[in-house]
């Protein structure tokens, strides 16, 4: 893929090609995108998305699921629920893919230095927490309780599993994973990822939660760490709208006030809690 | 040639024309109002001559009837159907192209450098709503390249209102009837077409410089902002700003969107013919082959339930949820993003919309709270 004259036009897709190709679960797969030869990469934060390009599908925001301290390989973990995530799952490597970005707002990662960190997780909200995730560990020793409530559909549905593992094993991650559908060989938690909260240890007036999930779950996760006694400011939650430009001009991803693009899609959960309450907004 | 000095000229019929001759020729593409389609609309003018006179309109909720006036008066109308923005934010627009390289394709942006645009009889409503755009779509961490390359050279010939129409109001939203900047140049009509011309810009000045003018008469500088300040009381709307956003942010739950939703059609009317309504889908196009594809955009609507489609459905799927969205934003939430309302009291959305809804009205009337049910009897 080429690109003639216009590169910093904010709509025009860069060129990138699929480097890797993992599949994550039966409907959830990773894409791990390099820049075309002679290009180059560019720098990302934790929580930050990109418009990907599938030729003529269609393009969808994604956040970026990959390592910030590994820019040069740009990773997109994506579930296939319609057309261009459909698309983009029957690429290959070497196949081409558009990018624009990255676009938004980044989690506290420095913030939250010197503090324990709740992450709570939903499904495929996952990926946009695990470049959080990712640097929460390389810097473990500024973190004091670091601590991952994760709901999935079903074991089958359990997200980087391995990598996970290792966190805990060597890192001093505490994972925590339910899933609303136990099969026979689980011996987990069932029921939604909300009912860990309570049972966990972390110190509620030295904590800085990152929440992501479907609207709903993110609504009672905050509610159960402000009944732990976390401070609503100290939690932030990433949230999703339709987007069609990504950088405030196309007004799809607008919630009251807020341009989703633009001003998140990391809040501070004070920032949009009225707004959450507003049905339809 | 001598250059005009910055003070106010005057200018007569044929110096108009002269003037819109002047434009083309200095190669822009002149927009104008035109007749078509039994309303004015905003269209290339080839020529000063081509420039419709003696014309007007009667506007008011659902109802837009054209008219001959008495006079030859070339602006003798207030706004029509159409906006600015249809050339400046243009509501289908190539953005690219995108072909198929072996395993990877090549993107070429398809906007290449439009014709400057000369706007001919910008209201100041409409050149309020023109800064509204440029805040939105230039102001921001990015700025939108199509409207920069279509808005930065355009050259504005504004029109100062003296009759407003039946569903005007910018008199209550700051926007009018007199614009004080933003124009290259500024014509206030007087009797038998003699214009007064105020000078906005050195280019302003430059091009009156190329046409017959003289020195405005102080009566008739006089006259005009007489005639502007009279306009004032001749608004066929009016709209309270004070305090109506902070009540249209706490009347989320107003029965009152329930009920005009019972009115609304979710036609888009309203944000098509709306000069600030900015926001835009995209459409992505293949060949048979799928070698070849093209994206475009496309002005969009907050009234279609797709607008706010996520996986799992629309976050607005009432027509209630719709309408408070539009008007919120208009008068409440525009605030909060950018620092001024997003209406700016054109009126068009009123008079072109099927069901005769008034946002005037919707607005006082959510922002005044439910009518206790003794007091509406009385009523
Ligand atoms: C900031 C942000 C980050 C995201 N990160 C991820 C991620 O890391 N992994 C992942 O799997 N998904 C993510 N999503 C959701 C993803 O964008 C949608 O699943 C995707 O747009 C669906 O498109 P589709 O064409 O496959 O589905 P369809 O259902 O066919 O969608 C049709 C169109 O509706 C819009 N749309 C549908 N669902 C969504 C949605 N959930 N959010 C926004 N627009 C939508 C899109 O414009 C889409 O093209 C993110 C969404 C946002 C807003
Ligand atoms: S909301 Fe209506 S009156 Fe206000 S600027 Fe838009 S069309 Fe004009
Ligand atoms: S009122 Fe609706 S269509 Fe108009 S700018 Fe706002 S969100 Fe977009
Ligand atoms: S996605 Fe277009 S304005 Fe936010």
């Amino acid at each position: 893929m080429t690109l003639a004259a216009g590169a910093n036009d904010p709509i025009l897709p860069r060129p990138y090609r699929v480097h890797r190709v993992q599949k994550e679960t039966s409907d959830t797969f990773t894409l791990e995108l390099r820049p075309e030869a002679g290009q180059a990469s560019f720098p990302f934060a934790a929580g930050q998305f990109n418009m990907l390009y599938v030729l003529g599908v269609g393009e969808v925001p994604i956040s970026i699921s990959g390592d910030p301290g590994l820019p040069q390989s740009l990773v997109h973990t994506t579930r296939s629920v319609g057309a261009v995530t459909k698309g983009m799952g029957r690429l290959q490597r070497g196949d081409a893919i558009g990018v624009r970005g990255p676009f938004g707002t980044p989690w506290p990662i420095e913030a939250a230095a010197g503090n324990d960190v709740v992450f709570v997780a939903g499904g495929i909200g996952l990926a946009p927490l695990r470049p959080a995730l990712y640097q929460v560990m390389a810097r473990r020793e500024a973190y004091g309780r670091v601590v991952l409530l994760y709901g999935a559909r079903t074991p089958e549905d359990i997200l980087f599993r391995r990598q996970l593992k290792e966190w805990r094993a060597d890192f001093d991650l505490e994972v925590h994973v339910t899933v609303d559908r136990a099969t026979r060989d689980w011996r987990g938690n069932v029921g939604v990822v909300t009912h860990l909260i309570p049972r966990v240890p972390f110190d509620p007036y030295h904590t800085v939660a990152m929440v992501c999930g479907p609207e709903v779950m993110m609504r009672y996760t905050v509610m159960e760490l402000e009944r732990r006694g976390v401070q609503l400011e100290d939690v932030h939650v990433s949230l999703e709208r339709n987007m069609k430009c990504g950088v405030g001009f196309c007004g799809h991803c607008q919630m009251g006030p807020k341009f989703v693009c633009k001003d998140g899609p990391v809040f501070p959960f004070e920032k949009v809690r009225d707004l959450l309450n507003v049905r339809e907004v | 040639m001598s250059h005009a000095p910055h003070g106010p000229r005057a200018l007569d019929a044929e110096g108009l024309a002269a003037l819109v001759d002047a434009l083309v020729a200095a190669g822009y593409r002149v927009l104008g109002p035109a007749v078509k389609g039994g309303a004015i609309v905003y269209d290339e003018v080839a020529s000063g001559k081509e420039l419709p006179r003696g014309f007007t309109e009667d506007q008011d909720a659902g109802r837009y009837r054209l008219g001959r006036r008495d006079d030859e008066a070339f602006f003798g109308f207030a706004v029509g159907p159409t906006s600015w923005k249809r050339f400046l934010h243009p509501p289908d627009l190539l953005r690219f192209r995108a072909s198929r390289e072996g395993h990877g394709f090549a993107v070429e942006p398809a906007d290449g450098a439009p014709t400057s645009l000369a706007l001919l009889g910008v209201r100041p409503c409409d050149l309020a709503a023109i800064a509204r755009q440029d805040r939105v779509l230039l102001g921001g961490p990015y700025a939108d390249p199509a409207y920069a390359a279509r808005r930065t050279e355009a050259f504005v010939v504004a029109v100062q209102c003296t009759e407003p129409g039946g569903t005007c109001f910018c008199a209550s939203m700051g926007t009018g009837p007199r614009a004080e900047s933003g124009f290259d140049l500024a014509l206030t009509e007087g009797p038998a077409s003699a214009f007064v011309v105020e000078v906005g810009s050195s280019r302003g000045a430059e091009l009156l410089g190329r046409v017959p003018n003289r020195p405005a008469a102080a009566d008739e500088v006089a006259a005009a902002r007489a005639a502007t300040d009279a306009a004032r009381g001749k608004m066929g709307r009016t709209l309270e700003t004070a305090g109506l956003k902070e009540a249209l942010q706490a009347a989320a739950e107003s029965p009152r969107w329930e009920a005009v939703a019972g009115r609304c059609l979710s036609c888009a009317n309203c944000t098509l013919a709306c000069p600030t309504c900015f926001c835009t889908t995209v459409e992505d196009t293949t060949d048979v082959t799928g070698g070849r594809a093209e994206r475009w955009r496309r002005w969009d609507s907050c009234f279609s339930l797709d607008f706010s489609y996520i996986h799992g459905g629309s976050v607005r799927r009432t027509p209630s949820s719709r309408y408070r969205q539009w008007l919120t934003h208009k008068l409440a939430s525009w605030h909060d993003q950018f620092g001024e309302p997003g209406c700016v009291g054109c009126g068009r959305c009123i008079t072109w919309c099927p069901a005769g809804i008034d946002l005037t009205e919707e607005a006082r009337a959510v922002a005044r709270g439910p009518v206790p049910a003794k007091a509406a009897r009385k009523e």
